[in-house]
């Protein structure tokens, strides 16, 4: 079924195999009906929509014309085993980049793949790059799939969790459990800060922020989406403006731990808080996927998804709180990472199209392969100084989105 | 066809910032029937199409499926029983077209593969874009998106339903197309309506909002008119469409031509602003 609805295969337009140009007929055809009906109904006058010079239909024909390889590439298993390749090559060299040089013997040796190396090296692999290249991995996942799927759910393809408030919200509760939380008494615990109440407020504070960007960006029962991007304009200045007035009464540690959540890292949390929350941001990277059929249906609009049997609410309900747990875990564990989730669905629809049944697992390929890569360029281009990824990803990212908004501009459409 | 197969509207009233868009309107759209919708802008077709689509409840009054609530149906149960061609397409985003129509089979049961893509074809065929199989969608023109979408819906009510379901063993469809000529020339006009009278004739009940009565006249056959949501004629076509409700219905003088051999009067308008009218020698 996949193959056939993305793409248009040559060999398969044998229109000896069309079926008759008829609707199928019920059992009690209603003959009388089509007696008493005028003389211009005979089949015959239908002719005159085909056209007698034009060729059969040729629906192949784009895709005869391209080149081999990339017309593989763009089906979704040889397309999804590339992604994933390059998943695993970032992860590979985000594990042998750094300070100290190592191989692909003390890789192996410290995954339990081979001979044991020397204990500093698999420490170094173990504890810490492995964790940043499993956060890389998990993050950009969580980050790129949401966006995909909220492009979907609006229907537009410059909604991203970060432009709609939902990371700004889930950093401002973050940053007031940081600031707050010592004066309310609550470090008494600090594991269960840094493990539970922090994730937890993450969720509750993209919980708020897409309750809130949702309500606002209802007109006449509708969600407008020219109006969420400027409600969700309007929740991000006031999420800033929020942390900055934290970040104003905040302590010496409050405020280096406050400007990681601004500007994201994947150095900060280890291996308990990547336990405590990586479980959850994966399962809806997971679950997130299954929902694609959906949402194909659901770009011809609300109105037409469901006359074609789609349960509209309840698939928009779902996919939002899939959002919401991918995206507050992952800035619980990293801080906001701008640009991930808007820029690398719309790569995979440039190359691919539109069809979520491929776009949203490769995009959560694409989006780790690209996060983990761009964590290694972070710690080493400037070594031994480490750029903020999150400044990273938006001097990429920004002028890429020019690029797609002129691109836009011009065509009426959005891929 | 069993009896009480029917998509039927009792006693519809719509409101919608206080004013009354339908009132008291009742309808049967039965299987096998062309039925169409007449009146102007702003009488309530569009809002009566889609309170019996499921999409607008309605204040007052009850929708039927097939001898049931409307909503006693499962969304999915629904859409295989009736396909709805909206007035306005919205879609932006670069599906091929072929992969538009596909998308008018989300609840159909799925055959092969193979199988699937035949009735897309032949649906494509059936609304004379075949050729454009392969185009992207955005860049086709509107009366092209048109066409497409038409075809999109006539792959959602394609076959019937298969018997082996008991729920829905042997129901009825329907085809609700909200102004499906609107926006195509004269010789889609009429290949538009005769593949819906194609599926009338293959037992599925189809209705049509028009603002041409002489589509009206030639294809459907039973019509009901409507204005300010009220209903002021239903019946056979040839019966309802009078010189006298059509005058009153569109405020215009209005007569009825007999043209040489043609069964069918022809409907013409004769505006009365002296502007309007052909100069006169």
């Amino acid at each position: 079924m996949h193959r056939s609805f993305c793409l248009v295969r040559k060999e398969r337009l044998e229109l000896s195999r069309l079926a008759a140009l008829e609707p199928k007929s019920s059992a009690s055809t209603n003959s009388a009906t089509l007696a008493q009906g005028p003389e211009a109904l005979h089949p015959e006058n239908y002719s005159i929509l085909r056209r007698p010079g034009l060729p059969a239909a040729t629906p192949g024909r784009h895709n005869a014309r391209m080149p081999r390889l990339t017309a593989l590439l763009r089906r979704p298993l040889p397309l999804c085993l590339l992604l994933g390749a390059l998943a695993l090559l970032a992860a590979l060299n985000g594990l042998a980049a750094g300070p100290l040089d190592l191989g692909g013997a003390d890789i192996l040796g410290s995954l339990g793949l081979g001979p044991a190396p020397d204990p500093s090296a698999a420490a170094t692999i173990l504890q810490l790059r492995l964790p940043r290249v499993v956060l890389g991995l998990t993050v950009g996942a969580a980050l790129a799939v949401s966006g995909a799927a909220m492009q979907g759910v609006f229907r537009n393809p410059l909604a991203d969790p970060g432009l709609v408030g939902v990371s700004s919200g889930a950093a401002l509760a973050a940053v007031a459990v940081i600031v707050l939380g010592a004066p309310l008494g609550l470090a008494g615990a600090p594991p269960l800060i840094g493990r539970w109440l922090l994730p937890l407020a993450s969720f509750a504070g993209a919980a708020l922020t897409t309750g809130l960007v949702a309500r606002l960006s209802r007109v006449e029962g509708a969600t407008q989406p020219a109006q969420m991007l400027l409600v969700g304009l309007a929740v991000n200045a006031i999420s800033g403006a929020a942390i900055g007035l934290l970040a104003h009464v905040a302590s010496g540690s409050a405020l280096r731990a406050l400007t990681f959540w601004m500007y994201g890292s994947l150095g900060r949390v280890g291996w308990p808080e990547i336990a405590a929350t990586a479980p959850a941001v994966l399962l809806a990277v997971l679950l997130m996927p299954l929902r694609g059929r959906e949402l194909n249906a659901l770009l011809l609009g609300e109105a037409e998804a469901a006359h074609l049997g789609v349960d509209v609410e309840r698939l928009k309900r779902g996919l939002v709180l899939l959002v919401l747990l991918a995206v507050g875990g992952a800035v619980a564990l990293t801080g906001i990472i701008a640009f991930v989730g808007l820029i690398v669905p719309q790569l995979i629809r440039l190359w691919a199209g539109p069809d979520h049944r491929l776009l949203l697992p490769a995009s959560a390929l694409l989006g780790g392969a690209l996060l983990t890569a761009a964590d290694t360029a972070a710690r080493t281009v400037a070594a031994p100084l480490e750029l903020p990824i999150g400044v990273l990803t938006a001097l990429i990212g920004g002028p890429f989105f020019i690029a797609l908004l002129l691109r836009l501009r011009g065509r009426g459409e959005a891929w | 066809m069993k009896p009480g197969m029917a998509l039927r509207a009792d006693r519809l009233r719509c409101e919608a910032e206080g004013r009354l868009l339908l009132d008291g309107v009742s309808l049967e759209l039965v299987p096998g029937e062309v039925h169409a919708v007449l009146g102007r802008n702003g009488a309530g077709k569009s809002t009566l199409l889609r309170a019996l689509s499921g999409e607008l409840r309605p204040q007052a009054g009850t929708v039927q499926l097939n001898g049931r609530a409307l909503a006693a149906w499962t969304p999915r149960q629904r859409a295989r029983q009736r396909a709805v061609l909206p007035q306005a397409e919205s879609l932006r985003f670069g599906f091929s077209v072929e992969q538009v129509v596909a998308l008018g089979r989300y609840a159909c049961p799925q055959h092969r593969p193979e199988q699937e893509r035949d009735i897309v074809l032949a649906a494509l065929r059936a609304a004379g874009v075949e050729t454009l199989a392969g185009r992207r969608y955005p860049s086709l023109s509107g009366g092209e998106r048109a066409r497409v979408q038409f075809a999109r819906v006539m792959a959602q009510v394609w076959e019937p339903l298969p018997q082996a379901e008991p729920e829905l063993g042997g129901h009825a469809r329907y085809l609700l197309l909200d102004e499906p000529t609107a926006s195509l020339d004269l010789a889609h006009q009429h290949g538009c309506l005769l593949q819906a009278r194609r599926f009338a004739g293959a037992g599925v009940g189809v209705l049509a909002v028009l603002h041409d009565p002489n589509l009206a006249l030639r294809y459907a056959d039973r019509v009901s008119v409507l204005e300010n949501g009220r209903l002021t004629g239903q019946g056979p076509v040839r019966e309802v469409l009078t010189q006298e409700l059509l005058q009153r219905t569109y405020g215009l003088p209005i007569e009825l031509l007999h043209t040489g051999g043609e069964a069918l009067p022809v409907v013409v308008a004769h505006p009365r602003e002296p502007s309007l009218r052909p100069p006169t020698g």
